[in-house]
């Protein structure tokens, strides 16, 4: 059974480690904040200017003043800052922020990622992920294996880069890969219950070894 | 000499010709400078070029510049939440410059600090580096990005004194301060006005130097992009 976007969360939830600051993306990354183990202490950051993200708000606690980066209404804990534009993104460039767990349209064997924009549509914007993939410490994605039924991870990414060797691990509904972003490329490193080596390979266009016990 | 001024249009008098740059703070439609952006609208300009994170949604923000077309270049980090950017853009219509989000605050905050251009490690690689002047520093490649200055500011505050020291709150503050210090000219809408001496002066985010004109407004729409709640328990 391959992984559902709730158990995606709760595995990418097992890289928090404690005292860990830490800036979720938008989508299935939100979720890990669900899944943060009982012994973890970590502080969210949002790049519009906060650390020490809470929950959303009871209804009609709502604050115009207090958004996350997805424009979400959300509340202060007793451990929140807030700070500009330009301070967050020093903190994000600066490699203060310990993880980044983001979404993805491809990853390529040697860590390049492309999640900002496809030629000919509308182009939204990179927002801070360019930021984020070239400035903190570690980069998780957090993405379906396939889309359409097309492999996302491949041997180079076919759409513009939001960041070139910037990826360190990546994880799908199927299963976990490290990358090794100076040039040791991919290794299948978990596998999601009674998902087998076959489908993977079926479904995964980019080189990659096998883990310990994958082999 | 007098900051304070009775109404975003006095605030704005002989500021305003067609074809200048205005940065307008915010993120989404959070801090936004509201009811400057309503005069700004009201005046008329055209041909602006407008430095913001953001570029309002439909009928609110700078949404109200981009259905009377007086925008005519904006420089951003995202655009998703407007119909008619995206109408205008692919018509030709509008002329819009990507920059990822915190390239766009350190060109603001190195244009408002006089330092012309700085290297950056974001966006190596990619598009954003295309054509830019690459460097190496200790083994990494940084890309060379210019700081941002512009004719106008427009930026919303919580709290203001009479010397125009500033006060923003939680994260309605995002671009706003560092806009102030890249105007040539920066107006301020704030919520609170006191006398000067009533702000604790170790509490202030933004010095009164960066603030040249203040206008004063009890209530603002405030408008939320995305209302999110939970139950309770």
């Amino acid at each position: 059974m391959a992984w559902t976007r709730e158990e995606m969360a709760q595995r990418a939830a097992r890289e928090l480690k404690d005292g860990f600051y830490v800036n979720l993306g938008i989508g299935i990354p939100t979720l890990v904040s669900n899944y943060i183990p009982a012994d973890v202490t970590v502080q969210l950051q949002s790049e519009n200017g906060m650390l020490g993200m809470g929950p959303f708000p009871y209804e009609g606690e709502e604050d115009p003043d207090l958004i996350n980066a997805g424009k979400q209404t959300i509340t202060e804990l007793p451990t929140t800052s807030y700070f500009d534009s330009a301070q967050s993104f020093g903190m994000v460039r600066g490699g203060h922020i310990d993880l980044s767990i983001l979404g993805a349209m491809q990853v390529a064997e040697n860590g390049d990622l492309a999640n900002w924009m496809i030629p000919g549509r509308m182009v939204k914007g990179m927002g801070g992920a360019m930021d984020l993939v070239a400035g903190v410490k570690r980069v998780v994605v957090l993405m379906e294996h396939t889309a359409k039924d097309e492999p996302k991870l491949l041997h180079r990414c076919t759409l513009p880069l939001t960041g070139a060797g910037v990826v360190d691990m990546v994880i799908t509904d199927l299963g976990v890969f490290a990358v090794d972003r100076h040039g040791g490329g991919m290794t299948l490193v978990e596998m999601a219950p009674d998902v087998s080596l076959q489908e993977i390979r079926g479904k995964t266009e980019a080189d990659y070894a096998l883990g310990p016990g994958l082999g | 000499m007098n900051k304070i001024y009775p109404d975003a249009k006095a605030a704005l008098a002989g500021l305003l010709r067609d074809g200048i740059t205005i940065m307008a703070g915010g993120f989404g439609l959070s801090g936004i400078p509201e009811k400057l952006i309503a005069e700004v609208k009201a005046s008329g300009v055209k041909g602006l070029t407008v430095i913001s994170n953001n570029a309002g949604v439909d009928g609110a923000g700078l949404g109200l510049l981009l259905e009377t077309r007086q925008i005519s270049k904006m420089i951003s980090s995202y655009v998703g939440e407007n119909k008619l950017f995206a109408d205008l853009y692919l018509k030709g219509e509008l002329e819009l410059e990507f920059n990822p989000q915190g390239t766009l605050a350190e060109r603001i905050r190195a244009g408002g600090a006089g330092i012309p251009a700085f290297f950056t490690k974001t966006g190596v690689g990619t598009l954003v580096a295309e054509g830019k002047e690459a460097r190496e520093f200790d083994g990494q490649t940084y890309v060379m990005e210019r700081g941002l200055v512009a004719d106008l500011a427009i930026i919303h505050a919580w709290k203001a004194d009479t010397e125009g020291n500033l006060v923003f709150r939680k994260t309605a503050r995002n671009f706003n301060p560092v806009m102030a210090t890249a105007g040539k000219v920066t107006v301020v809408e704030v919520e609170h006005l006191v006398p000067a001496g009533q702000l604790n002066p170790d509490c202030i985010h933004t010095p009164g130097i960066f603030v040249q004109r203040i206008v004063h407004y009890d209530s603002y729409e405030k408008r939320i992009e995305q209302r999110t709640v939970r139950k309770r328990a």
